[in-house]
């Protein structure tokens, strides 16, 4: 049983939690994950750690409500407590002085790009970070990154606050003068797959946290598994990171649609109670 | 004669996961145990991996003492209610029995389910509290740690047997509940969580202390352990590791390992979904490769689910097949089918990345192998398609590498096992043992409690030698 600190809504159903977990905040890197159960009957997702504080023993976890599992999670209040969690999980990133850096973070994402964005910087990178999402409403996290990072570039899709579009064609506009050494991105797939082949023809080395569908998340179901280069990975323990160049992004697509219509009549039970 | 095991009509059955074998009478058990010639030099003790009394066992039985045979048998086998359902006793202590040259061999298995069943049902409490007390004065002789990584069959018996001899003992599991493949493998149908429970909370009474959810690897690493005060360390960590074809399509939707498919009916309970949150996504027609234990567990309860046409896809013949007679019967008294001689070489996508179908070959047998069975051989021109929209893979587990990974200094072997010694289980590192699947890859239940035997007797010598 893991306690809640504290819960905030940093925008329409996104979520932040700070959990009791002193274990996984003792070790935890950035880039790595834990995998929650909310309750005796739940599932087991995962989600990445987004913060922690090693004196409190706390982690932060940062969600969208898009299933039964994140709206019971985001349904919690602090004292109460969740089933399970496990943690941290998948390897770290390598965190490295490499030049300059820039991390994409695409809705939901952007929480994720957090902790990485603030381990380049305190790496000595030159760190530009790019962040989208539909409407102003919808931003978390501006302040927090805009101090982890040298340049922070906004992007909406109605143009409501920063730059009109997505975070590719914010991208797009910098890139061929940005001489980055890394990029670095986490969002929907379809984003992430957009900056892949943004960044291939000049070859720039391009990192993409993954995010397929986990059981045991230590290497056992092979639920997870996804295509590097055409030879088979487990996201959990040979991820959740890859090179994107390698990445079949389409088959990816496909796995994380297997169980959309029992998410949904997992929803539907859901709202039923 | 041999009692025939009582169990659910095959018709009903493939609608439940309720438990297929019910168990014996009271009086059908004393009959068979008193078939037992109580052998002087009894040849089936020397078939039980965890030497068992068996003779003395089931003299207890015969005599009405169901309790005591319990007793009897939790000398050296903590777990009896789980082996006495899933060990593979035609070949190890019932293939012994000297009976079985003339006419069948005693029913050991099922006698063993018999007492531990009996103990369960009537003395749960009593025998718990007992154990409590015993471990309370045992506690105060030894105040040594233990680790034991891992809740399996391996984990479990070695804890309990510390726990015995007085040591604390703490179990470390990554997933949230205990049992490891016990519960996430092996079907409802075969081992009633229940059962399991039951036998998990009698390790406990025991005095071994369980901590669910830390990844040992991950969370804590040996050295974390050690820096923790535990004295040794028991790895008992499985073969997690699943292994594919390595044909196209494998990664299509709808294409299972056996560990994902078991585990997200079993340990998440899919098959009570939306109840359960955990889904499973299966069409109606499923092959299952391969045709060990744990791909009859998955055709089975891919029956269970709803599927129209289940069937076992396996490269050699019936001969040759690795599970369990039981539950090929089992298995063909629910109608599932058999491609025998029969090699995948492709799964074929629809439109959406599902299933759609299996390209198979046809295959004849050679030569005997290194395994001593006949090696298939491909025939020319023999391809086919199998009309399937679910394919699971069941063609075997590795050790899981995740551990060993974390801790280069710890010596493996071919296949990634730990390298151990035979009669102790000790590893090159001090103080590091290790046993069950990790040292051996996939094998029985029973040769995994075996090896958690010889380790918590070495691990105790190493201590004692040590202070």
């Amino acid at each position: 049983m893991n306690k809640i600190i504290s819960r905030e809504e940093l925008a329409p159903n996104i979520k932040k939690l700070i959990l009791e977990a002193p274990f996984v905040a003792d070790k935890v890197q950035p880039g790595q994950f834990v995998v929650i159960v909310v309750d005796e009957k739940g599932e087991r997702i995962p989600l990445t750690v987004v913060d922690k504080d090693k004196k409190q023993g706390t982690i932060t976890l940062i969600f969208q409500e898009v299933g039964k599992t994140t709206c019971r999670l985001g349904q919690l209040k602090a004292t109460e407590e969740i089933h399970s969690l496990l943690g941290p999980l998948g390897k770290a990133t390598e965190i490295k002085r490499v030049g300059k850096v820039i991390t994409v973070g695409g809705g939901v994402g952007i929480a994720e790009v957090y902790p990485v964005t603030h381990a380049f910087k305190e790496a000595g990178n030159k760190v530009t970070s790019i962040i989208g999402v539909r409407n102003k409403d919808l931003l978390f996290l501006e302040q927090e990154l805009r101090k982890v990072s040298d340049e922070l570039l906004v992007a909406t899709d109605d143009g409501s606050y920063g730059h009109r579009g997505n975070v590719c064609d914010v991208l797009k506009e910098i890139f061929p003068f940005a001489k980055a050494d890394l990029v670095y991105a986490v969002g929907p797939v379809v984003m992430m797959q957009a900056i892949c082949e943004l960044t291939r023809p000049s070859g720039t080395k391009t990192l993409v946290s993954l995010n397929p569908i986990m059981v045991d998340a230590t290497g056992m179901c092979a639920s997870c598994r996804v295509s590097i280069k055409g030879e088979m990975k487990f996201g959990c323990v040979d991820g959740p990171e890859f090179d994107a160049h390698e990445v079949d992004f389409d088959q990816l697509a496909k796995r994380l649609k297997l169980f959309s219509k029992q998410e949904k009549k997992a929803m539907e039970c859901c709202k039923d109670r | 004669m041999r009692p025939k095991m009582p169990k659910q009509k095959p018709r009903e059955r493939i609608k439940n996961f309720d438990p297929v074998a019910l168990g014996l009478s009271e009086e059908q058990a004393r009959l068979e145990a008193k078939r037992c010639l109580q052998c002087k030099k009894p040849l089936c003790v020397k078939g039980c991996p965890v030497e068992i009394d068996i003779p003395a066992f089931i003299k207890l039985i015969a005599e009405g003492k169901f309790n005591q045979a319990a007793e009897k048998i939790k000398e050296k086998n903590n777990l009896p209610a789980i082996c006495g359902r899933v060990c593979p006793q035609e070949t190890q202590c019932e293939i012994e029995c000297i009976l079985g040259e003339k006419s069948t061999p005693i029913a050991i298995g099922v006698l063993e389910r018999f007492a531990a069943d009996w103990q369960l049902n009537q003395f749960k409490v009593e025998s718990s509290k007992s154990k409590v007390q015993k471990t309370q004065t045992a506690k105060k002789r030894q105040t040594a740690k233990v680790a034991v990584v891992g809740s399996g069959p391996a984990g479990l018996t070695c804890a309990a047997d510390l726990a015995k001899i007085g040591y604390r003992v703490s179990i470390f599991e990554s997933l949230h509940k205990p049992g490891g493949v016990l519960i996430y493998g092996i079907p409802e149908f075969r081992l009633p969580k229940k059962i399991l429970n039951a036998e998990v909370d009698y390790v406990r009474t025991l005095g071994v202390e369980l901590q669910e959810n830390i990844l040992i690897g991950k969370t804590f690493s040996l050295t974390d352990l050690f820096s923790q005060g535990y004295e040794a360390i028991f790895i008992a960590v499985g073969a997690g590791l699943p292994q594919f074809l390595n044909i196209p399509g494998e990664n299509l939707d709808r294409v299972y390992s056996a560990n994902e498919f078991l585990t997200r009916v079993n340990l998440m309970k899919a098959y009570l979904f939306p109840e359960y949150d955990t889904p499973i996504n299966m069409g109606r027609k499923i092959a299952v490769i391969g045709a060990g234990n744990v791909a009859f567990d998955a055709a089975r309860s891919a029956l269970r689910l709803g599927a129209e046409e289940t069937s076992i896809v396996y490269r050699r013949s019936e001969k040759e097949m690795p599970a369990r007679a039981e539950e090929v019967e089992n298995a063909k008294e629910e109608g599932i089918k058999f491609f025998l001689l029969t090699l995948p070489v492709k799964i074929i996508s629809d439109d959406k990345g599902y299933v759609k179908a299996m390209e198979c070959l046809k295959m004849r047998l050679g030569e005997e192998d290194s395994s001593g069975r006949r090696r298939p051989i491909p025939i020319e021109g023999s391809e086919f398609t199998l009309n399937v929209d679910t394919v699971i893979v069941a063609i075997g587990q590795k050790p899981n590498p995740l551990l060993t990974k974390a801790t280069p200094q710890l010596k493996t072997g071919k296949n990634g096992v730990i390298i151990v010694e035979k009669k102790t289980q000790s590893t090159n590192l001090k103080g590091v043992y290790a046993g069950g699947d990790i040292t051996t890859g996939a094998d029985t239940v029973i040769s995994a409690m075996g090896a958690g035997k010889r380790a918590a007797k070495a691990i105790n010598n190493y201590i004692r030698e040590a202070a």
